[in-house]
C-alpha cells in the first residue's frame, strides 16, 4: 500500500471499536474524525471528514454574472472576500475586462492583502497560540483566546488590533464591512480617498513591527522544540501555489507552480486557465469532499499541499524586505530540504502575514491606489476562471455564462479541499505516533485537532446559531453501540 | 462620537433563517425615523462574532445583540441580560457575544457596557433557501420586544458586571 493511504481503510473494521471526534473544534465549520482502534488501543483507520458546502455551486448557477462577486461571499462568512476576488476575476474574462487598470488592480490587491492579514492573524493569535503557548496537554479551560489572553494579555491584544485592522482595509476598499461590492466584474466601483489612505496609513507601521513580532514568537517556539515542531504531523508531499513571472511570493495572481517534497520544481508558470486539465477531483465513498490530485501523477502520488507552508516554500523570493529575511531564514531552518511538519504551517503564516502587511503599507503610499481610472471592459467572453491565494491556499473558480448573461455553469475548488489529503495524512501520522496503544485523553485527543488547525481548514458554513455542542466525543464497540461519551462544554469543561 | 445604542445583529442573509439576525435590522432601521425619541441608534451587523467585535462596544450606554438560534424550544426568542464569560466556543466563527464581552475587558481593562441577547429561534439554517414561516413570525415578535428595548420599557437593565461573574 502506498504509505499516503496507510491507515485511510481498515482491513477489518467490523472488529474495532469507533471514536468519533465531532465537530473538530477551533476549525471553520464542523469536522468530524473517526479513529477505529483494536482492544489494545491500536490504531487502524483514520478519517478527516469534513461536511463541505454541497451544492454551492447550484446557489450560483442560473444567477446572473455580474450578481457573482456579491453572491458569492455568502458562501463563506470566514473568507468572503476570497471568493470575491475569485468570482471577480473569473468574471473580468466574461467582460473582457482581465487587464485591468493599475487602480483597479491595486485597490483589489489591497483588499486581498488586508484579508491576508487579518485571516492569520486571527489564526495565530486566536486559535493557534493557545496550543503552541500552552502545550498540546494543557488545561483545556485555558486552551483558547482567554487563556491567551490572561497569560499574554499583549499578544491577544495585539491579534485583536491586527485583525482590526485587516477588517478596516476591507471595509474601506469593498465599501462595507460584509457583503461588500467593490470588486466588480472589469474593475472596481471605488478607489480610496485621501482621507481613506491617511486612515489606514496612520497605522500601518505599528501592523507592520507587530507583524515582525509575531514571526519571532513562532520561530522561538519552534528553534526551541525542533524534536516536536519538525516532526508533528510531518507529511512530506508536493506544494503548489501561484507565483508571479518573476518567481516571487504573489497572493493577488500568478501561474501554478509545483515542487516535489524534496524541492525540485514538478512544473512552473502553467497557467490556471487549464485547472481542469492539470488536476482530477477525486472522490472517496466516505467523505462529501473530494480529494484533488495533480492528474498526471495520479491519485497516490498526486497529492499535494497548499497553503502557507506551500507558497513560502514554492517561491524563489518575497517582494518585501522584512518577509524576505524572514523566508530567508525559515528556507536555511530547513538545511535545504523543505519543511514539511504540520508546525511549520505557523511560521509560514507569520511570515505571510508579516508580507500582507508591508504590502499594505507599500500600496498605501503608492498614489495609483487613488486613481479614477478603475473599469475596463473588451471582447464578450462566455467562460471564466479566477484563481487566487486564499488565506488558506489555491482557490479555484470557473464559470460559464450565456448570451443572457445567466451563469450556466459553475466550479469551485476551495483551499481547504486541495488540503483535504494531505490534512488526512497528517491525522493519520499523528494519530499513529501519539494516541497508537495508549489510554485516550482530551490532551491525546487535542493532538489530533492540532494536526487540523495547522492547515487552517475553512468549512465556510458561516451558519453558527446558538446552541450548538462545541465538541463531543463518543467511543462506539463494533456492534455500533455506544459504550462511553465525552463532551466538552462551552466552559471547556469535559464531561464524561 | 459614537451611538450610545448598539445593535450587533450576525448571521448569514442567504442561509434561512440563520438571515434572523440581520433581517431584525433592516425592520429596525426602518423604524428609528419615527422615534427620535430613541436617541442615536447604530445598526452593525456581520456573518459572525469575533475578536474585533469587542472593540464595538467602546463608548456605548448599552447593546443588544441579536443571533438566530437553533434552540426551536426557546420560541418565539429568549431575552436577557449577558456578561462576560470566559469563552471556549471553540469553532472560530462561533465566538459567542459574552466571549466578545469578556475580549471587550482584556483588550480595554475596562468593562463592558451593558448587554442583552436576543436569540431568535430558527429551525432550518441552508444555503439558499428562504426564510422559514416559523422564523417570520418569530421575527415579528423579536422586533416587538426590540421595540420596547429601545424604548426602555423591557424591565431588568443589565448593570456592567463588576465580578466578571
Amino acid at each position: 500500500m502506498n504509505h499516503s493511504f496507510e491507515l485511510e481503510t481498515a482491513a477489518n473494521p467490523e472488529a474495532l471499536r469507533r471514536i468519533v471526534i465531532e465537530p473538530v473544534s477551533r476549525v471553520e465549520g464542523h469536522g468530524k474524525v473517526t479513529i477505529l482502534l483494536d482492544d489494545d488501543n491500536k490504531v487502524h483507520q483514520v478519517r478527516l471528514h469534513i461536511v463541505e458546502f454541497r451544492g454551492f455551486e447550484k446557489f450560483i448557477e442560473g444567477r446572473p454574472f455580474w450578481e457573482v462577486p456579491v453572491l458569492v461571499q455568502r458562501l463563506c462568512g470566514i473568507c468572503p472576500v476570497s471568493h470575491h476576488l475569485a468570482a471577480s476575476k473569473a468574471m473580468d474574462m466574461i467582460v473582457g475586462g482581465a487587464q485591468l487598470t493599475p487602480t483597479a488592480e491595486k485597490v483589489r490587491r489591497l483588499m486581498h492583502y488586508g484579508q491576508m492579514l487579518q485571516s492569520h492573524a486571527l489564526h495565530f493569535f486566536h486559535l493557534s497560540s493557545p496550543d503552541l503557548l500552552f502545550g498540546f496537554d494543557s488545561d483545556v479551560a485555558k486552551r483558547n483566546i482567554v487563556g491567551v489572553a490572561a497569560a499574554n494579555p499583549d499578544v491577544a491584544k495585539k491579534g485583536v488590533l491586527l485583525r482590526k485592522f485587516g477588517q478596516e482595509v476591507i471595509r474601506v476598499t469593498s465599501g462595507k464591512r460584509v457583503h461588500g461590492t467593490g470588486s466588480v466584474p472589469g474593475g472596481v466601483n471605488k478607489s480610496l480617498t485621501p482621507e481613506e489612505r491617511d486612515y489606514l496609513l496612520k497605522d500601518a507601521d505599528q501592523m507592520v513591527a507587530w507583524s515582525r513580532d509575531a514571526v519571532k514568537i513562532i520561530k522561538t517556539l519552534h528553534k526551541a522544540n525542533p524534536g516536536l515542531y519538525d516532526s508533528f504531523g510531518a507529511v512530506p508531499s508536493t506544494m503548489m501555489s501561484l507565483v508571479n513571472p518573476e518567481g516571487d511570493l504573489d497572493f493577488y495572481h500568478g501561474a501554478l507552480r509545483a515542487r516535489d517534497k524534496d524541492g525540485e520544481v514538478m512544473f512552473d508558470q502553467v497557467s490556471y486557465q487549464g485547472y481542469n486539465t492539470l488536476l482530477t477531483e477525486g472522490v472517496k465513498p466516505w467523505s462529501y469532499m473530494k480529494f484533488p490530485y495533480i492528474t498526471q501523477l495520479g491519485e497516490e502520488n498526486g497529492w499535494y499541499k497548499v497553503g502557507p507552508l506551500a507558497r513560502v516554500q514554492n517561491c524563489d523570493r518575497i517582494p518585501t524586505p522584512q518577509a524576505e529575511e524572514e523566508r530567508i531564514e525559515f528556507v536555511a531552518y530547513g538545511g535545504g530540504k523543505p519543511q514539511h511538519g504540520s508546525l511549520a504551517f505557523h511560521w509560514a503564516r507569520m511570515i505571510e502575514m508579516l508580507c500582507a502587511a508591508e504590502t499594505i503599507k507599500a500600496l498605501l503610499d503608492d498614489p495609483d491606489i487613488m486613481g479614477t481610472d478603475i473599469m475596463t471592459s473588451g471582447p464578450r467572453g462566455y467562460e471564466g476562471i479566477g484563481v487566487i491565494e486564499a488565506p488558506r491556499g489555491t482557490l479555484f473558480h470557473h464559470y460559464r455564462v450565456n448570451d443572457d448573461d445567466v451563469v450556466t455553469y459553475a466550479n469551485l475548488i476551495v483551499s481547504t479541499t486541495n488540503n483535504n489529503t494531505a490534512m488526512n495524512v497528517a491525522v493519520r501520522d499523528v494519530a499513529k505516533n501519539y494516541l497508537n496503544g495508549r489510554e485516550l485523553t482530551e490532551g491525546l485527543l487535542n493532538h489530533i485537532e492540532v494536526a487540523i488547525r495547522c492547515f487552517d481548514p475553512c468549512l465556510s458554513c458561516a451558519t453558527h446559531a446558538l446552541g450548538k455542542m462545541p465538541l463531543e466525543v463518543s467511543l462506539v464497540d463494533a456492534a455500533g453501540v455506544e459504550i462511553d461519551r465525552m463532551t466538552r462544554s462551552e466552559t471547556g469543561e469535559i464531561k464524561a | 462620537m459614537k451611538p450610545p445604542v448598539l445593535i450587533f445583529g450576525w448571521g448569514n442573509p442567504s442561509r434561512g433563517d440563520d438571515a434572523l439576525g440581520p433581517l431584525l435590522l433592516e425592520r429596525v432601521e426602518a423604524m428609528l425615523g419615527e422615534h427620535p425619541e430613541w436617541g442615536a441608534v447604530e445598526l452593525l451587523t456581520d456573518f459572525q462574532l469575533q475578536v474585533e467585535h469587542a472593540l464595538d462596544l467602546e463608548g456605548r450606554d448599552r447593546v443588544l445583540f441579536v443571533d438566530a438560534s437553533a434552540r426551536s424550544d426557546q420560541a418565539p426568542f429568549r431575552a436577557g441580560c449577558i456578561a462576560p464569560e470566559q469563552d471556549a466556543s471553540f469553532t472560530t466563527h462561533a465566538l459567542s457575544p459574552q466571549g466578545v464581552m469578556h475580549v471587550y475587558r482584556q483588550v480595554t481593562a475596562a468593562e463592558p457596557p451593558p448587554c442583552h441577547l436576543l436569540a431568535i429561534a430558527g429551525q432550518a439554517f441552508e444555503l439558499g433557501t428562504p426564510l422559514s414561516a416559523a422564523a417570520s413570525a418569530h421575527l415579528d415578535a423579536a422586533v416587538d420586544w426590540t421595540r420596547d428595548w429601545l424604548a426602555g420599557r423591557v424591565p431588568g437593565a443589565c448593570p456592567p458586571d463588576r465580578n466578571g461573574a
